[in-house]
């Protein structure tokens, strides 16, 4: 257990995240399953630009009553800041699969995807 | 999903999750948070009240909200005033920022306690993503709300 | 006021766009309203290629106090977000606009008989902000976000048809396809973000170093973009959402398809075009894919009996066309005299085919519409002897049908003739692939011919007349644009597609914000 393992340890997370959301959109046969799988992908992925944005011994970039020894030590918050609209961005598309998702099943009856296929050919 | 313990403890937090929603739009340029945050803050405690209800008393509460033209209010504020700028700077320039105007107040340096007449278009910006993102928000939850309620009823 | 035109050109459809939900049920207002809209984007965006071909490379730096200002005093990397307009970009950008245009006047009658059209509208203008974005800007991250809008209001508006279960299949897996390929795309811009510290293109493709990380970020931009773009073997989806979506809607849609193709071009010409040994292998994965992707389509369309399908799956063929002339360009990128001897000429031949294709597929997708809109199907079994019913949608298909096949002269030959003689100098097999493709659309076209319209009248169309005016002027337009293409070639290539290969070309002149850094 030496120093670099904990510091990579978000970035094992992200890849063991990544697989599972793979596995969740390829294997599962539940469409609400499905959708989550695609939200896993994005806790994924917004995880890792997280990640990549610590910055040990930094603080916040927030002057409001900031702590003395906070400047000249702020960090720019460029990767939390594409997180969040990666977020924001995530909130639009699971809501519209899920909306798809109530509709797929009003006119078929069915969540199970292998059963939803009427376009083929 | 309506028992009287959900319906007390709504009607006890709903007001305050509201408020405090407004304070992160409103605090937006001082403290972590803003717009976005503020608005799905102030969206949960309308979803509180939405899910807490019986499905009639939400249809009547919400047909006058107009939420649709809250959102559009909400895009088109921001597009306006990412236009301000365009006199004389480019889009999006923080063109209130020091000019004496409602949120124009002069920006301190280095640490201070927060000051919240300050932040120029900042503060603007955060009130009208908050608007937009509380209506959005809550009209996606309502009507996901409505649909599977009204298929419950039926079936 | 000349200066803020690429901060108008996506403010106007985005003020639109947020306009139309307040029209309510005024369904005639909101139409018109989207039509005078992306009219004016038009014309903004024929200004603004005016604007690139005289001046060069337009800056503009959001936020800043004037536009150019790339660099603020006392930086030596850029920290704004900005636009990068370069003769590429504005090529898109008409075609967007043209496209958003054109679909909006057809979606007038098309979709008169549908509810919502306040939200229908909307969409259709924030679809056409999504795309203007992704071909203006010049900042990574902001290439993920008008990915995502155009990705999220394109399956919003392929399953507009709520009403039928299938807009909501296709719509889904669009979504679907579009929301993993850009997930991807920003797991992406984090490595480039971890690397360099910036998000802006030029500056990340002046210093990137081609490592291992960097390769692995190439592979997921390659890889999603060619999925969004309908390149095989990912190409299931745009069959599905092409049938689904109003027929008004597939012009701007097709755009926003070949926006994917545009961001993978410029991610492997001025992003790693630094990058001299890897590069002709990118090119050949290019080329090869092109040719795989425009016979796979091909075959698979003449299966066909579904009127769109089939024209759907020609969509994915021709984008082969589009992937083998730039990729045979890419391969001689670092190489100048093969560049000038042919690849210039492919390049030319490959972004020429785009506006080509998006003018005859949407004139084609457009009189499929109009049929659906006459007789209600679309399987070609049940339809036959509408040429005398309906001879100016008739006209429109014959001009579509032989443009897609390369008939001289018409505006497909042009490009098609560009290809092909430019891939047979890199590999002659190529070519073939090419010619092939070529014929067997020619033949699956002359069999939606004789089936939809030739034969004897059938006695169940007897009282079906032609199509209301706004869509015959929307197919009017294109079919004009494909003979005009086709008989001035050489207009079209002087002022638009070779000012475009160039700025793909010069890449330094892109790195270098056009000269102000």
């Amino acid at each position: 257990m030496n120093g670099s393992l904990f510091v990579n340890f978000p970035f094992i997370v992200v890849a063991l995240l990544l697989a599972l959301g793979f596995y969740t959109i390829g294997f599962k046969r539940n469409l609400i399953k499905v959708i989550i799988g695609v939200e896993i992908l994005e806790g994924a992925v917004n995880m890792f630009i997280v990640a990549l944005g610590y910055v040990k011994g930094g603080y916040a970039p927030i002057y409001t009553q900031a702590p003395q020894e906070a400047v000249g030590k702020m960090v720019l918050p460029t990767p939390q800041a594409l997180t969040l609209t990666s977020i924001v961005i995530g909130v639009a598309v699971t809501a519209l699969m899920l909306a798809f998702a109530v509709n797929i099943y009003r006119h078929y009856g069915t969540l199970d995807v292998t059963r939803v296929r009427r376009l083929r050919g | 999903m309506t028992t009287t313990i959900i319906k007390t403890t709504t009607r006890l937090l709903a007001p305050l999750i509201l408020v405090f929603g407004s304070y992160i739009i409103l605090h937006g340029h001082l403290t972590p948070g803003g717009g976005f945050q503020g608005g799905a803050v102030f969206a949960s405690g309308l979803i509180l009240l939405i899910v807490a209800n019986v499905r009639d008393k939400v249809q009547k509460l919400f047909e006058k909200t107009p939420l649709t033209q809250l959102e559009s209010l909400g895009a088109l504020g921001f597009l306006g005033i990412g236009l301000l700028g365009l006199m004389s700077y480019t889009f999006l320039k923080n063109a209130i920022a020091n000019s004496g105007f409602l949120f124009g107040g002069t920006t301190p340096q280095g640490i201070n306690p927060g000051y919240l007449n300050t932040g120029g278009t900042l503060s603007y910006l955060n009130i009208f993503v908050g608007t937009k993102v509380l209506a959005g928000l809550t009209s996606i939850v309502l009507i996901f709300f409505l649909i599977l309620r009204r298929e419950r009823d039926e079936w | 006021m000349i200066e803020h035109l690429p901060a108008l050109m996506v403010a106007l459809p985005l003020f639109g766009a947020f306009i139309a939900p307040l029209f309510k049920k005024h369904y005639k207002g909101v139409s018109i309203w989207a039509i005078f809209i992306t009219g004016i984007s038009v014309v903004l965006s024929l200004l603004l290629m005016k604007e690139v071909v005289t001046n060069g490379i337009i800056m503009y730096v959001f936020g800043a106090d004037k536009p150019t200002l790339v660099l603020p005093s006392g930086y030596a990397v850029p920290i704004r977000i900005m636009f990068e307009v370069d003769a590429m970009g504005a090529f898109m950008a008409i075609s967007a606009t043209l496209m958003s245009f054109v679909g909006a006047i057809y979606s007038y009658s098309h979709v008169k008989k549908d509810t919502g059209l306040e939200k229908y509208y909307a969409l259709l203008m924030l679809l056409e902000a999504g795309i203007l974005g992704m071909v203006l800007t010049g900042d990574l991250f902001n290439l993920f976000v008008f990915l995502e809008i155009a990705g999220i209001a394109g399956s919003a508006l392929v399953g507009f048809r709520n009403y039928r279960g299938e807009a909501s299949e296709a719509g889904i897996k669009y979504l679907m396809v579009s929301s993993v390929a850009s997930l991807m795309v920003l797991f992406a811009v984090g490595i480039f973000y971890g690397q360099y510290g910036n998000l802006n293109l030029a500056y990340i493709a002046k210093n990137v170093s081609f490592n291992m990380v960097d390769m692995i970020a190439l592979g997921l931009l390659f890889a999603s973009f060619a999925m969004k773009c309908g390149a095989v073997p990912m190409h299931y989806w745009v069959p599905d959402a092409y049938t689904e979506v109003p027929a008004g809607i597939n012009p701007p849609l097709l755009v926003a398809t070949y926006a994917s193709l545009y961001a993978l071009f410029r991610v492997s010409f001025t992003l790693f075009a630094n990058v001299v040994i890897d590069l002709a292998r990118v090119g050949w994965i290019m080329s090869i894919l092109g040719v795989l992707t425009m016979f796979i389509g091909v075959t698979m369309a003449l299966i066909q009996k579904d009127v769109k399908r089939l024209m759907s799956y020609h969509a994915i063929s021709q984008t082969g066309y589009m992937l083998l002339g730039v990729g045979v360009g890419l391969t001689v990128l670092h190489d100048p005299s093969k560049l000038a001897e042919f690849g210039r000429d492919a390049m030319a031949g490959g972004v020429f085919h785009i506006i080509n294709h998006i003018i005859y597929k949407s004139l084609l997708l457009m009189t499929a519409g109009a049929l659906f809109y006459v007789t209600g199907t679309r399987n070609l079994n049940e339809m036959g002897g509408l040429a005398r019913k309906m001879p100016i949608t008739t006209i429109s298909f014959m001009v579509g049908a032989a443009a897609i096949s390369g008939l001289p002269p018409f505006n497909g030959f042009a490009s098609k003739f560009l290809i092909y003689e430019t891939s047979y100098r890199l590999n002659p097999l190529l070519t073939v692939f090419a010619m092939v493709t070529s014929v067997l659309t020619l033949a699956s076209f002359v069999k939606v011919f004789a089936s939809a319209f030739l034969g004897p009248p059938l006695e169940k169309f007897e009282n079906k007349r032609e199509v209301p005016k706004p869509m015959i002027v929307a197919m009017l337009i294109l079919a004009a644009l494909c003979i005009l293409f086709g008989l001035f070639p050489n207009v079209v290539l002087d002022k638009l597609v070779y000012p475009a290969v160039d700025a793909l070309i010069n890449f330094a002149q892109y790195h270098s914000w056009g000269g102000l850094a």
